[in-house]
């Protein structure tokens, strides 16, 4: 115990006077929280849109004017064919197209599905997912009052025209993709600074050779480990109470669930980078290599797997089963779902368990090859 | 009873088909300074490192203390000292912090701590500099912190790995006044060295290559066992030329270069000297003193050396 109390001691001196550490600890994660939070605002607005018109109704010009006044979308072009759509959006001008068929307003007449047809520029996935969020919400609410409207004067009808349009279903009912981001950065941040920390510490160690000096000591390797995993760890819950502020407070992001779940969580969640950390650390000579394994083989599939940049469920079926080895998944699922839906430990349980086992495993590994490798 | 802090029976420590240590056998007495002399690459921080349970050896057994190598590492490590060969010293750390650190570590009472901490400061002559970063110290401070954080818990048996390379003169002798007096306490201390001078201050030396251990004994046993002929010092206006002409003579038994000199060890002493007048007159070479030398440790090395590669040679 006193041992180990003796290396905690050590690592907060080193600690304090690295000051590049330091800022790198409590600084970074809250600026990149800041420029990612606001650079990950997907929000669009003023959406350029080309309507190509085929029936010159009233019921048509009515459901273009939703589009105008939602002040989501610009008309930029009328256009005469669907050729001359292709051009546009090919040449960048317009970023979504409105189809409208000639039997448009026939079909509502005669209470029958009218149909019609979005095309949006997919190359900016993003966007284009959230203009058609905007697209769909617009026309529903124009089918609703055609719906309203219809039944107004013709009470006993009983199968009323309606629009269809795809329907996708937000946890963020305003659209605000801010406060789905940023607990995803939170989530990314928080692995980041944790496993740089922990493979860093020790690989220094081992550069510098006062680790062949720690083994002669009567020291024992799980003390040496606890004892230089410990302050990270600490350093990590504090990072998530910093990042936390901001979140809050800076970009009032609602805090649906409970802050003691997603500390209890997060401690989770780090006993896993931790480990990583670890483990990249007994497969590291030096301090360069630990970073560049931790950032091309941990940070950059982590970060494009775990769903925090494209959901999984876009993802080929392969991919899928692979981001099961991904604890940010489990984790990015668990702080969202506290942070936008307030989601408790009854839902979240499986996702906790993979966490928990995910890390028991890989600190199991990483604590045999540490104890293999020095002696 | 076994006088013999150290014990090493056969020792042999390979890396995947590469032998860094071969069937080193030698004893340590209980208070000596034994050196462990050899090239760079030549096999002394790994054995090093087996006696002191930081690796295990391949075969071979060892004693260190009266405690097994391969099974009593826990033991081992309590009564041992090892200062490896970069000074092991936290350098974003002060002294004092670095000896409060060590002295944990070795579970010193708080009391303990305070007491080695002053002896520790006086003897690396750093008194009033125990709040300095270690990283502000000289090479000569650093290495002297070092060896007392190395010999904090007052270990009986201490292992150095070449503790004064990168170090200045003057410092160097300090170090070994201190490694002198630690053995007059009845410390036993191994020490290994690539500076071959180093020797001299040894009782006993082991001279290792390639994984080999190729002569042992104490300097003086070394000198008149190993070397049989006379040595002669040249000094020429052309080493160069002079080493190129005697080292193809049937005379010649041995040549090598000290600096600006010659030593060329000749089958007979003044047969010799004539031999190498006449053979560097020819080519023009002046000669500008000629005279016996008494073989010194390092002459004796290369001798050893020397012959080690005609043997495995051959
Ligand atoms: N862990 C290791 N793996 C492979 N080879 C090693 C290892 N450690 C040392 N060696 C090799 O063993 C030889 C002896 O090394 P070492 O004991 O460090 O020599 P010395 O201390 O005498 O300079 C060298 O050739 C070195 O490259
Ligand atoms: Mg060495």
């Amino acid at each position: 115990m006193k041992t180990i109390y003796h290396i905690i001691v050590k690592e907060f001196i080193q600690f304090r006077r690295d000051k590049r550490m330091m800022a790198l600890s409590f600084m970074a994660p809250i600026l990149q929280l800041i420029l990612l939070g606001y650079a990950a605002t997907t929000d669009v607005k003023d959406v350029p849109m080309a309507v190509y018109n085929q029936d010159k109704s009233v019921a048509s010009r009515e459901l273009i004017d939703q589009f105008v006044h939602s002040g989501y979308f610009i008309i930029q072009k009328d256009v005469n064919s669907l050729d001359e759509i292709d051009h546009e959006i090919e040449f960048g001008n317009v970023w979504m197209a409105l189809v409208i068929p000639p039997d448009f307003s026939s079909n509502l007449l005669a209470r029958k599905t009218a149909s019609i047809q979005i095309l949006t520029d997919g190359s900016d996935a993003n966007s284009a997912n959230i203009s058609l969020g905007y697209a769909s919400q617009i026309i529903n609410t124009y089918s609703g009052s055609i719906i309203a409207d219809i039944q107004k004067r013709v009470p006993l009808v009983t199968r009323p025209a309606q629009l269809q349009p795809e329907v996708r279903v937000w946890y963020n009912p305003d659209l605000k993709s801010r406060n789905f981001m940023v607990p995803g950065v939170l989530a990314t941040v928080l692995m980041i600074i944790t496993m740089t920390l922990t493979s860093l510490g020790i690989v220094k160690e081992k550069e510098i050779g006062t680790l062949e000096q720690l083994m002669v000591t009567p020291i024992k390797p799980y003390q040496l480990i606890i004892g230089k995993l410990l302050p990270f760890a600490i350093i990590g819950m504090i990072d998530v109470v910093l990042v936390l502020i901001v979140t809050r407070f800076w970009f009032a992001v609602p805090l649906q669930g409970s802050v003691v779940l997603l500390f209890a969580l997060s401690g989770l969640f780090i006993m896993t980078t931790l480990g990583l950390g670890l483990f990249i650390s007994t497969i590291s000579k030096t301090q360069q290599q630990a970073m560049m394994t931790a950032q091309f083989f941990i940070f950059l599939p982590f970060i494009y797997l775990s769903g925090f940049t494209f959901p999984v469920e876009n993802m080929p079926q392969a991919i899928q089963y692979l981001t099961a080895i991904i604890p940010l998944k489990y984790f990015i699922v668990i702080i969202r779902g506290i942070f936008l839906k307030g989601t408790g430990i009854a839902e979240l349980w499986p996702q906790a368990l993979a966490l928990w086992i995910f890390g028991i495993v890989i600190l199991t590994l990483s604590v045999m090859r540490f104890k293999t490798k020095l002696s | 009873m076994s006088q013999l802090a150290i014990e090493v029976n056969e020792i042999t420590k390979m890396f995947g088909n590469f032998t860094a240590v071969d069937k080193v056998s030698f004893g340590v007495k209980q208070g000596e300074i034994f050196g462990f002399l050899g090239a760079n690459g030549a096999g002394k921080s790994t054995t090093i490192r087996m006696l002191i349970g930081l690796l295990e050896p391949t075969s071979g057994q060892a004693k260190v203390g009266g405690y097994d190598v391969k099974t009593q590492t826990d033991l081992l490590k309590k009564n041992i000292g090892y200062m490896s060969q970069k000074f092991s010293l936290y350098e974003d750390m002060t002294v004092e912090e670095n000896i409060h650190f060590y002295g944990g570590v070795y579970g010193l009472s708080k009391e303990k701590v305070k007491e080695r901490k002053k002896w520790v400061l006086e003897m690396a002559g750093l008194q009033g500099r125990d709040k300095s970063l270690t990283k502000t110290l000289s090479g000569g401070w650093k290495q002297r912190l070092a060896l007392g954080c190395a010999i904090l818990h007052e270990p009986k048996i201490l292992f150095l790995d070449e503790p004064t390379s990168g170090v200045d003169p003057v410092s160097r002798r300090n170090f070994w006044d201190l490694i002198n007096e630690l053995s007059s306490q009845g410390v036993t201390i191994l020490v290994t060295t690539h500076y071959l001078d180093e020797a001299e201050y040894c009782n006993n030396i082991i001279l290792i290559n390639a994984g080999r251990l190729i002569a042992q004994g104490s300097p003086k046993e070394l000198k008149t066992e190993h070397i049989t002929f006379p040595i002669l010092e040249v000094e020429t206006d052309n080493v160069v030329t002079a080493l190129e002409l005697l080292r193809t003579q049937p005379w010649v038994v041995e040549i090598s270069v000290f600096g600006t000199y010659l030593h060329v060890g000749v089958s007979e002493l003044d047969l010799g000297k004539n031999a190498i007048r006449l053979t560097l007159a020819t080519k023009g070479i002046q000669i500008q003193r000629i005279e016996q030398i008494v073989p010194s440790l390092e002459d004796v090395f290369l001798h050893l050396l020397e012959q080690d590669m005609k043997k495995v040679a051959a």
